[in-house]
């Protein structure tokens, strides 16, 4: 470990490595958190499946490659593929579970995922998948530093996707009924929205974007059946510490974490990556509780 | 039920339970299992039932008690049964001191967030736990083989699990009678009004863990023993099979009751068992399915059920003078 | 007589908006002292700030001469003072005579004392209050199966189990079948009277509170406007501007 601390002092450029891998893998982060965020927000629905409809989007880009088809193809397919597969899942289970007990969402969701874990390795089988794009490598300060160009793209894609979503909520009328849903569900069913349908698309908006961000995985890093949940849980924290709603603080809080994360699994080793996240989720928590605990005390 | 009839009942499971691997040797290592869970529907629901406090978290425990008794077997250099005796006594301790640790810092948090902060102590157990070279990080650990013949373990252990069932079952039973009890349904009905009137809550919600832990240390140590192979993250730490299924075991039977956990575990491990080698590798698949199908449509669990169908069954009934 | 809870120039705000501004009343000791004021004169907040469900911005609050201006609910509670919601706070999903088991603070909220089984004397003064609230006959049913009424009944009775010197009641009345209203007043009057219980009442019933309480005090617009016995305060010009809005 301290081994491994040495090797920043002997090579500087590798702390830059570091940092601009982990920046690049933060922005996808980012793009599934904010779809957390988007149903969390106008369902009061925790959705643990969101690292599955990342893999999900992954395996549907993979399968594209197998045909002949590039993987750039992959991202509107996979959104397209998920937004439908959203759409039913919403009719079918979440519909149901959306006014209950919020754990009870949350096993609904939790059990989702378990059934999207086994259908995709019943599918496409254990092993990691990933697709080539067929872009090369830029390489910086002397060949000290290198950067695949598909990870520019999906961090740049990711961002973009995010700008879609934001100008889709602020101008279009379907997007201006979730976010009166978001404020008021009561209130915007007395003004005639149907909410019911506002939920079914939000949960299909936030299926697609997972579905794009995950063609942008597959392209750039890799999938596998079993590694939804860490994306979810990513999704959870970044949304944790930005809150609802707010684009910005979610992108940088994506960027921070996909930063931190890196540089943990140099320092500790990679087989601590997903300690790691899942350790970090705790802490996260217990300090926002520890803080919010703060702020209720009595009198100082 | 009244009091004279859960004792019939008892005296039932218990002479069953004793005569069962005697007279269907075939099943022993599946009656073995089924008691394991019954102890995890048991546990799960102390905090999960009775108190509101849904964790995803509780198979540390049992994946602790799993590695201390493994590894105070390897190091002890004890004999089989004084080491594994041992082994699962610390196994216990250590779980329990872990969850008075992670209680005390967790278990402040409410709803949810506890439910997702346990998620991730769990995974969090299981990589840390196929990444540390000492417990034989991603190859795992192999207990000390049972000594005596082949088939001879699976009495051995049945037995043992039944007995920590039983007596599992008979501390929570007086457990839920007392006020202790009556104070984790407060909570769970409504923690601000039981804060408001002086209980300690946090206090409670950490014994009620520890409980918890100590049962599930003490069944996850000598399940070690009886699987003979210790996996991080499908044995020990499983939280995607036995972590789920305590939850799914105790909404299936009722949550919140004393005999739902029990009821749960039956019903699911019995159906599982008939159903697991039909599926030819579809069973996770259709472990989804149940999970989402109970979720959906059952939530209230088959005593929750019976208890709204029947309520003066349960003794809410209206006296006339 | 002694003047069991002093209140001295209690000031509470929220962000820019003045809920309380430097309140000064007494609750005598063994009294029914009622609160009246019309919505939004701030009569809720200053139950929450005497129970210490939050903190005060100024002024001192003292109970049976002990100063608990910045104790918490629950030690509060232990002191003795318990108070009682506009929306009432049971545990649902326990049956009535559960509800009142745990309410009884009689051995203390330590582990060792509540592992010990439900005592028999505790399930006598339980079935004692419920029947004096009229709930005997359904003791043995859910509490969350309750009618509002009777669930406000039940959290009056978790109440009177905790053994209070002194009981804060937010609008007893609210929300209950008129027919039921006359029993209430009559249980309240035998607890102040058998029981030596001090009442502290907000009340926006008018006929109820004239009849029940001995002195009232008034609030509008965050302040104290009068005090007095209940013909004072019927009479009393400020008090009829602020009900009638002339203001």
């Amino acid at each position: 470990m301290l081994d491994n601390l040495q090797l920043f002092v002997d090579a500087p450029f590798l702390l830059i490595q570091v940092l601009l891998d982990g920046i690049l893998f933060g922005a996808i982060f980012a793009i599934a958190a904010y779809g957390m965020a988007l149903v969390w927000g106008v369902m009061n629905v925790i959705n643990i499946v969101q690292g599955e409809f990342v893999m999900l989007g992954g395996f549907i880009t993979f399968q594209l490659t197998l045909w002949g088809i590039h993987p750039l193809f992959g991202i509107p397919v996979a959104a397209a593929v998920l937004f439908v597969i959203g759409i039913g899942l919403y009719y079918g289970v979440i519909r149901r579970v959306v006014d209950k007990d919020m754990f009870i969402s949350l096993l609904a969701t939790f059990g989702l995922s378990i059934l999207l874990q086994q259908l995709m390795n019943q599918i496409w089988g254990g092993d990691v998948r990933t697709a080539q794009s067929g872009l090369g490598t830029w390489f910086l300060f002397d060949y000290t530093v290198t950067i695949g160009q598909i990870k520019v793209v999906a961090c740049a894609g990711a961002l973009i996707l995010g700008l879609i979503l934001i100008l889709f909520l602020k101008k279009s009328r379907l997007g201006q009924a979730i976010r009166a849903t978001a404020q008021n569900p009561r209130a915007a069913r007395v003004l005639g929205i149907n909410t019911d349908k506002v939920f079914a698309a939000t949960y299909g908006i936030n299926a697609a974007l997972c579905g794009a961000a995950g063609a942008l995985v597959v392209m750039a890093y890799s999938v596998h059946p079993y590694i939804g949940l860490p994306y979810t849980v990513r999704s959870f924290m970044i949304v944790i510490v930005a809150g609802l709603g707010n684009l910005p603080g979610v992108i940088l809080a994506g960027l921070g974490l996909g930063a931190a994360e890196n540089f943990a699994a140099f320092i500790l080793g990679a087989q601590f990556q997903v300690a790691f996240v899942f350790c970090l989720l705790v802490v996260i928590l217990v300090v926002r509780n520890t803080l919010l605990r703060h702020k209720r005390k009595y009198l100082k | 039920m009244n009091g004279r009839g859960q004792i019939i009942l008892g005296i039932v499971i218990v002479a069953a339970a004793l005569a069962a691997p005697l007279v269907f040797p075939a099943f022993r290592a599946q009656i073995a299992m089924l008691w394991i869970m019954v102890l995890f529907a048991l546990t799960w629901d102390i905090l999960g039932g009775q108190t509101g406090y849904n964790t995803f978290g509780n198979i540390i425990f049992f994946g602790t008690g799993m590695y201390a008794a493994a590894v105070f077997q390897r190091d002890g250099g004890f004999d089989y049964f004084p080491g594994l005796f041992i082994g699962m006594g610390l196994g216990a301790v250590i779980s329990v001191v872990l969850a008075a640790v992670l209680g005390s810092m967790i278990l402040r948090m409410r709803g949810h967030y506890f439910a997702i902060a346990t998620l991730g102590l769990g995974i969090a157990a299981g990589e840390i736990a196929s990444g540390w070279n000492f417990i034989g990080a991603g190859s795992g650990m192999s207990p000390p083989l049972f000594p005596g013949a082949p088939g001879v373990s699976y009495i051995f252990f049945g037995y043992l699990f039944f007995g920590l069932a039983l007596i599992t079952f008979l501390i929570l039973a007086w457990v839920y009678r007392t006020r202790f009890g009556l104070a984790l349904n407060a909570i769970r009905d409504n923690e601000d009004k039981a804060e408001a009137m002086g209980l300690k809550t946090d206090t409670y919600k950490i014994a009620a863990w520890m409980l918890a832990a100590l049962f599930l240390g003490l069944c996850g140590g000598a399940a070690g023993n009886m699987l003979g192979f210790i996996d991080p993250r499908d044995t020990a730490f499983a939280g995607a099979t036995f972590g789920v299924w305590m939850v799914l075991m105790a909404i299936l039977g009722g949550k919140g009751t004393l005999w739902g956990p029990v009821l749960g575990a039956f019903v699911f491990h019995v159906t599982q068992e008939i159903l697991w080698t039909h599926l030819l590798g579809w069973q996770r698949v259709a472990l989804g399915l149940i999970i989402v199908g109970i979720v959906v449509f059952f939530p209230q669990g088959i005593l929750g059920w019976a208890r709204t169908r029947w309520p003066e069954r349960f003794g809410h009934r209206v006296e006339t003078p | 007589m002694t003047e069991q809870l002093v209140i001295t120039g209690v000031s509470k705000r929220f962000g820019g908006i003045v809920a309380n501004e430097s309140i000064s009343l007494s609750v005598p000791q063994g009294s029914i002292t009622g609160m009246i004021g019309p919505n939004g004169s701030g009569k809720t907040t200053l139950f929450n700030s005497i129970v210490g469900h939050h903190p005060v911005d100024g002024g001192s609050i003292t109970f049976e001469g002990r100063e608990i201006t910045r104790l918490r609910v629950p030690q509060i509670a232990r002191l003795g003072m318990i108070r009682t919601f506009q929306q009432t706070r049971i545990f649902g999903k326990m049956t009535c005579m559960q509800n009142m088991a745990i309410s009884d603070a009689d051995h203390g909220y330590g582990l060792a004392a509540l592992l010990k089984p439900i005592s028999g004397e505790t399930r006598d003064r339980s079935e004692a209050l419920l029947d004096f609230c009229g709930l005997h006959s359904k003791r043995h049913l859910l509490a969350g199966d309750l009618s509002f009424g009777q669930q406000k009944l039940l959290e009056f009775a978790m109440a009177l189990m905790i053994r209070p010197r002194m009981l804060l009641l937010d609008e007893p009345t609210a929300g209950i079948n008129p027919t039921l209203i006359n029993g209430l007043i009559e249980r309240l009057i035998r607890v102040n009277q058998d029981l030596g219980i001090t009442l502290f009442v907000i009340e926006h019933n008018m006929r109820v509170i004239m009849n029940l309480a001995e002195n009232i005090h008034c609030l509008a617009y965050g302040k104290l406007l009068a005090s007095g016995t209940p013909d004072d305060i019927r009479n009393d010009e400020r008090v009829i501007d602020a009900y009638l809005g002339g203001h």
